[in-house]
């Protein structure tokens, strides 16, 4: 989960790291009631959890509370890169004397963190990290041994931070390393870290990722999920602990298995490129193992509450739940939604291979459910399942 | 002939006493795998599904000689019964976890790095490693496949299933899920190196997904390394930039990450893609056919 910048910097901040006095806004009159607050020149910041933001326009200096004001209502309702700005962080405006580079990440690749640490930070750190990346410090950091200030100013002197500027950003990334472990973070990064004109080194930037893994011992992250940015549909699946993720075609898909069901995505978008309208896959969803008669309701409901939806493909392979299972959660998801007033009424192609396949099949072929098609490969149903989303569109 | 596991390998459950350390002690018995026991601190001493409950792995190592553990546990515990593991030094660690959170896991592998890397980690998040007709640790189903001469890597449970489903009739040494975290232990490189060295093993299928570079570190490994053949599956062409895809790893990250660069890449070193999993089985098919 990504932060906004307002709240990795109020959560730096607590970590006593150096960030400028910011108030969010949500209004152009809440821009200039802050702006008066924080008096003299103020930054207009717009929040958006993408990259790209300052050469977007979405980043402006305000001389006065009327000028954040009018900046506000500029940068307010903006779209940068799809995402609309519904806030602003109204900041005080800094005076730069330098711009440098940092954050962990994760390394994948090497099973790491990873300290980046450049002295040539600001917009164009993808640009020198790819032109010259000897300007760009890249140092492993072990889980076991962390970082204590020596190591911190190591990384930062790697990264050809000058002299005065090295105990300031030592501090500051000691710092960062806690919010980056305490937090259960994947990225911290701050760009640009700053060497002020007064010779504070500070965020002035803050970009941060958390692991929703940690969630169980993260529970004040909690607070941090988007809700109003959330599709109403991820919402209900989330509540239902269903693995659900809403894309924008026309084919809603079932199965079991991360793996597969990104397969199933896969082949009916190619089945689709042969049919009229070119139909889609209308979202992901991994029902997991189980596929318990409630699981398949529930992910059912969910599916076709989705207006775009013509038809629906079932793929599903028994390894550990057998197919009969399967089928007969099937039959029973039917019922449970008709029950609740909300019968199935598009059609549902089903394949079902793997254990008890046959006897699957069987069940679901003697409950003769209305608009239910079995096919025996996952190539075929994939082929019907387009075809029928052509035909309904 | 498999790799990591054989008809000999004397497994135990760390977690065994749980719901799901309960379930699939039980499947793997009825598989035939040789279950020798299960840790649980505080159930110490007492027989579960027939099996003694030991304290800790150092126990169970020594009371049964188990060279294999399987990891249940929850999330929350994960590393710390990992790094047990590792501090009894057992030959292979297989982690079933679900939802482990990154930190952990790396640190886990730190350690194992740290203690001179005596302990294979397979996972977390996988579905384990089975080699058919000799011996299962983990969650794959035992009864859909048979013993054979083709070796298996996979980030996905499910596809691994299907595959070794559609394949049969042909069989497999050993199929082994490294899973879709972020972060795991054996990779796929590791096990493309096992299969190269194992006489059991004709041709490999390997099975990749959105996130991370691994396949494409793969691909430089076979062009390299793997003289035997070598057919390939990607998911999540159709993926949006930015989201996860059930698993935790998968995820296109900018330019990052995506189905199309990973097959580009396993294709340029002369590896068959397949465009669906079923048209992945009938390449490895004509394969084992042409042999």
């Amino acid at each position: 989960m990504d932060l906004f910048e307002h709240q990795a910097k109020e959560l730096f901040a607590e970590y006593g790291i150096p960030v400028p006095r910011g108030i969010v806004a949500h209004t152009a009159e809440e821009a200039r009631a802050a702006a008066e607050q924080l008096t003299g020149k103020v930054v207009v910041k717009a929040q958006v959890k993408t990259g790209g933001r300052g050469k977007a326009g979405g980043v402006k200096v305000a001389d006065d509370a009327e000028d954040a004001y009018q900046k506000a209502t500029q940068i307010l309702g903006m779209d940068i890169k799809g995402h609309t700005v519904h806030k602003v962080l109204i900041e005080e405006a800094s005076q730069i004397a330098e711009e440098y580079y940092f954050s962990f990440l994760l390394d994948r690749a090497n099973r790491t963190f990873l300290a980046i640490c450049s002295a040539s930070g600001g917009m164009d750190i993808e640009e020198v990290a790819h032109t010259a990346p000897e300007k760009v410090a890249k140092v492993p950091v072990s889980s076991l041994e962390g970082i204590d200030r020596a190591t911190a100013r190591e990384i930062a002197q790697a990264g050809g931070l000058p002299p005065q500027s090295l105990d300031g950003a030592a501090e500051l990334i000691e710092k960062l390393w806690a919010v980056f472990v305490d937090e259960d973070a994947s990225l911290v990064e701050v760009n640009p870290m700053i060497l002020s004109a007064d010779g504070q080194v500070k965020a002035l930037d803050g970009k941060v990722t958390l692991d929703e893994n940690a969630n169980f011992r993260q529970t004040e992250h909690l607070a941090y999920v988007d809700k109003a940015a959330e599709d109403p549909l991820e919402s209900k699946a989330k509540e239902k602990h269903l693995n659900y993720v809403k894309l924008d075609g026309s084919v809603g898909i079932i199965g079991n298995g991360a793996g597969l069901v990104m397969s199933t995505l896969d082949v009916v978008a190619y089945a689709g490129e042969g049919y009229a309208g070119q139909p889609k896959p209308a979202n992901f969803l991994d029902i997991g193992g189980g596929a318990s008669a409630e699981v398949m309701a529930n992910g059912l409901e969910i599916i076709l509450s989705d207006p775009s939806v013509k038809s629906v493909f079932v793929n599903v392979f028994g390894g550990i739940t057998a197919c009969d299972a399967v089928a007969n959660g099937i039959v029973s998801a039917f019922q449970l939604l008709e029950g609740r007033g909300e019968a199935v009424t598009r059609p549902l192609v089903v394949r079902l291979d793997g254990n008890n396949a046959a006897l699957g099949r069987q069940i679901l072929a003697d409950a003769g459910l209305p608009g239910v098609e079995l096919v025996d490969t996952m190539d075929d149903a994939a082929q019907r399942a387009a075809e029928l989303a052509a035909v309904g569109a | 002939m498999a790799i990591w596991l054989n008809a000999d390998s004397k497994i135990i459950v760390q977690g065994m006493t749980g719901g799901e350390g309960t379930k699939h002690t039980r499947r793997m018995l009825a598989s035939g795998a040789k279950v020798v026991g299960g840790v649980n601190a505080r159930k110490a001493g007492t027989v579960h599904e027939g099996l003694p409950v030991f304290g800790t792995v150092a126990e169970a190592i020594s009371s049964t000689g188990a060279d294999v553990s399987v990891v249940f546990v929850p999330p929350a515990f994960t590393k710390d019964a990992v790094k047990e593991a590792i501090d009894a030094e057992i030959p292979l660690c297989v982690v079933i976890t679900e939802g482990v959170p990154v930190h952990d896991t790396t640190e886990f592998w730190a350690y194992a790095v740290a203690k001179g890397n005596k302990t294979r980690i397979i996972g977390p998040n996988c579905p384990g490693i089975a080699s058919p007709g000799a011996s299962n640790a983990g969650i794959i189903p035992a009864d859909i496949t048979t013993p054979g001469r083709i070796g298996l890597v996979s980030k996905s449970g499910t596809l691994t299933y299907q595959l070794m489903y559609e394949l049969r009739d042909i069989g497999f040494s050993t199929a082994v899920g490294i899973g879709g975290d972020p972060v795991i232990g054996t990779t796929h490189i590791d096990a493309l190196q096992a299969f190269q060295d194992d006489p059991g093993t004709d041709a490999i299928v390997m099975i990749g997904e959105i996130g991370g570079d691994a396949e494409e570190r793969a691909a430089a490994y076979i062009e390299q390394h793997v003289t035997k053949p070598v057919v390939a599956y990607v998911a999540g062409f159709t993926a949006p930039e930015g989201k996860t895809m059930g698993h935790a790893g998968a995820i296109v990250s900018g330019s990052a990450g995506t189905a199309q660069a990973k097959k580009e890449a396993l294709e340029k070193v002369g590896v068959r893609v397949g465009k669906t999993p079923s048209e992945t089985a009938r390449l490895m098919r004509e394969v084992m056919q042409s042999r």
